[in-house]
């Protein structure tokens, strides 16, 4: 009885240390992620003692070494959109077609030797796919398009697509296979064929997961650096048409942020893009959120 | 339970201490990317002739170097320009003098694509192309195409010297492609018939073609007579006149036969 009574304590002991242990773990990631907001704004806020917010996002002219410098990112932010727009009409039907097919048409074995595949295509470093872009796509678009410089916001959401496919892809495809067998069997057992089965039953069923997967794919084609800082061209103007150079947000941080001179005014302003970035980011991850918990499937019977 | 942990801690404080004695007969270098690779060949030779010092060296960029100097993390920031004065206060803020050596010239070459027909260009020419007055090259005399105009990123030392020599302080037009290393612009010129881009003169190689400007063909020689009108000094500073490992690497860096022969070997200007 004694013994039992020990036992019962040095239980609820190594309970508690490793409810402790659980939660030390928890909070220093959670607050390592807090340390690098608040480090973010420090740095970034300082640049609207100098110009006005809405100079800053609404300027037209980046010329942060001229002086007077000229602190707008308005041509980065719609360089930024509009990369990730394209980038995303080229992605989403590739990404979750090709999900569909895995997971509704392609025989077992297919599936089995294909899903990896394109997973494999998200391991590429984002160098690589940047230096292919530069080195292969860029002149083979010039030569073919007859137009003046390959380096250009097509060719980066291009780029940003091969990206963005594979964490569309395989996110979609897991949550396309995961409907309920049943519901395909009572669609199928109703007459209709395996084309209306997908469009009606499965796709509803999966869109939660569909677009929490589409959103993923699109905040990482936003915050991508490697890539657009190698292929887009790097021109800080708002583009006229699809063929024009760009210069997207993270390209401008990670091309200046070496040379710009501690706590001046540049780098103030290269860490308040960073916030924009931050904010746009944070939006889309929001708002997968938010569709992920609105249109969640619960069980068959919702549908 | 405790005795394992003593023995972690104390494995961990030898590491440590370990560690921090290394490190005090090294040296860290710091900085600019143009400076780098000349920084990089200098250690290695005198790492040979010194085995027992040990050099670590790093990019950035310039405003890295001086903010690591200022920072006092390194004893040598390399620097393709001279400092700034706020770099100057905010040193002598925390206690810090940085003292500048210049160790080689750097000669910025405008550059083309191998097909084109132009040779010369004057300074006001470059000036109208990067401004966006002048939009194509028949302009020039070549063909009747689109001029697609690549520069530097403009926090690059590389820029500011273009931006001082040609530029004449003028806005370089935002159309101008910005490619954040020199390597990036030979990459994008050599793919592309129209463009016109600026590198050191250590990067020009056959892929691209160097322009003459005002008809000087860009050498050691024009840039150190100043006949070439594009060039700049390269530097490296110090916290402080240097003392021990990095006196004695300066020395190295500066004198004809050692430090100087190699940043020759590496395409650029040296000083003595």
């Amino acid at each position: 009885m004694l013994n039992d009574q020990h036992k019962g304590k040095s239980r609820r002991i190594k309970e508690q240390w490793i409810k402790a242990i659980f939660f030390i773990v928890a909070f220093a990631s959670i607050s390592v992620l807090a340390l690098i907001v608040i480090f973010l704004f420090m740095e970034g806020l300082p640049i609207f003692s100098k110009v006005s917010v809405k100079d800053f996002i609404f300027g037209h002219y980046w010329y942060p070494t001229s002086e007077p410098p000229e602190f707008g990112i308005f041509p980065l932010i719609v360089a930024s959109l509009s990369v990730t727009m394209i980038s995303s009409l080229i992605s989403i039907p590739l990404g979750v077609f090709t999900a569909l097919y895995l997971a509704e048409v392609a025989s077992r074995r297919l599936r089995e030797w294909v899903k990896p595949l394109v997973e494999l295509l998200a391991a590429l470093p984002s160098v690589v796919i940047g230096f292919f872009g530069m080195v292969i796509v860029a002149p083979f678009l010039q030569d073919f398009l007859d137009i003046p410089v390959g380096l250009n916001l097509f060719n980066a959401s291009l780029m940003l697509a091969f990206m963005s496919v594979p964490t569309i892809c395989s996110i979609s495809e897991d949550a396309i296979f995961s409907v309920p067998r049943e519901l395909k069997e009572a669609s199928l057992a109703l007459g209709a064929t395996r084309w209306e089965t997908i469009g009606r039953v499965v796709i509803p069923a999966s869109i939660s997961g569909i677009s929490t997967a589409v959103i993923l794919g699109m905040s990482r084609a936003i915050g991508e650096t490697m890539v657009v800082l190698m292929v887009a061209g790097g021109a800080a103007m708002i583009p006229a048409s699809i063929f024009d150079p760009v210069r997207p947000m993270p390209a401008s941080i990670a091309a200046e942020m070496a040379e710009a001179p501690f706590r001046g005014d540049h780098y103030y302003a290269l860490f308040a893009t960073g916030i924009a970035l931050f904010a746009f980011t944070l939006i889309f991850n929001l708002a997968a959120d938010y569709i992920s918990n609105r249109y969640r499937q619960v069980g068959a019977s919702t549908l | 339970m405790k005795t394992k942990s003593l023995i972690i801690i104390a494995v961990i404080a030898t590491i440590f201490f370990g560690a921090n004695l290394a490190l005090a007969g090294n040296l860290v270098i710091t900085g600019s990317t143009t400076v780098l690779p000349i920084a990089q060949k200098v250690a290695e030779a005198y790492m040979s002739q010194n085995p027992d010092v040990k050099i670590s060296i790093s990019g950035g960029g310039s405003g890295e170097g001086m903010k690591a100097l200022i920072d006092g993390t390194t004893n040598i920031a390399d620097s393709s320009r001279f400092i700034k004065d706020t770099e100057v206060k905010q040193a002598v803020d925390k206690g810090r003098y940085p003292v500048p050596f210049a160790i080689a010239y750097d000669c910025i070459i405008p550059v083309v694509h191998p097909s084109n027909t132009v040779v010369n260009l004057t300074v006001q020419q470059l000036k109208g192309i990067y401004k966006g007055d002048i939009k194509n090259w028949k302009e020039m005399g070549g063909p009747d195409k689109k001029i697609v105009v690549i520069s530097r990123d403009s926090s690059s030392g590389t820029y500011e010297v273009w931006d001082e020599k040609v530029m004449n302080k003028e806005k370089v037009s935002p159309a101008a492609l910005m490619q954040a290393s020199n390597g990036a612009i030979v990459q994008a010129v050599s793919s592309n018939q129209n463009a016109i881009g600026y590198i050191g003169i250590g990067y020009v190689d056959n892929s691209v073609k160097a322009l003459l400007v005002n008809r000087v063909k860009g050498t050691a020689e024009t840039a150190l007579n100043g006949t070439f009108p594009i060039h700049r000094a390269l530097y490296m500073f110090t916290d402080g006149w240097p003392k021990g490992d990095t006196l004695n690497f300066i020395n190295f860096m500066l004198h004809p036969q050692k430090g100087q022969k190699y940043v020759k070997e590496e395409g650029f200007v040296p000083m003595y």
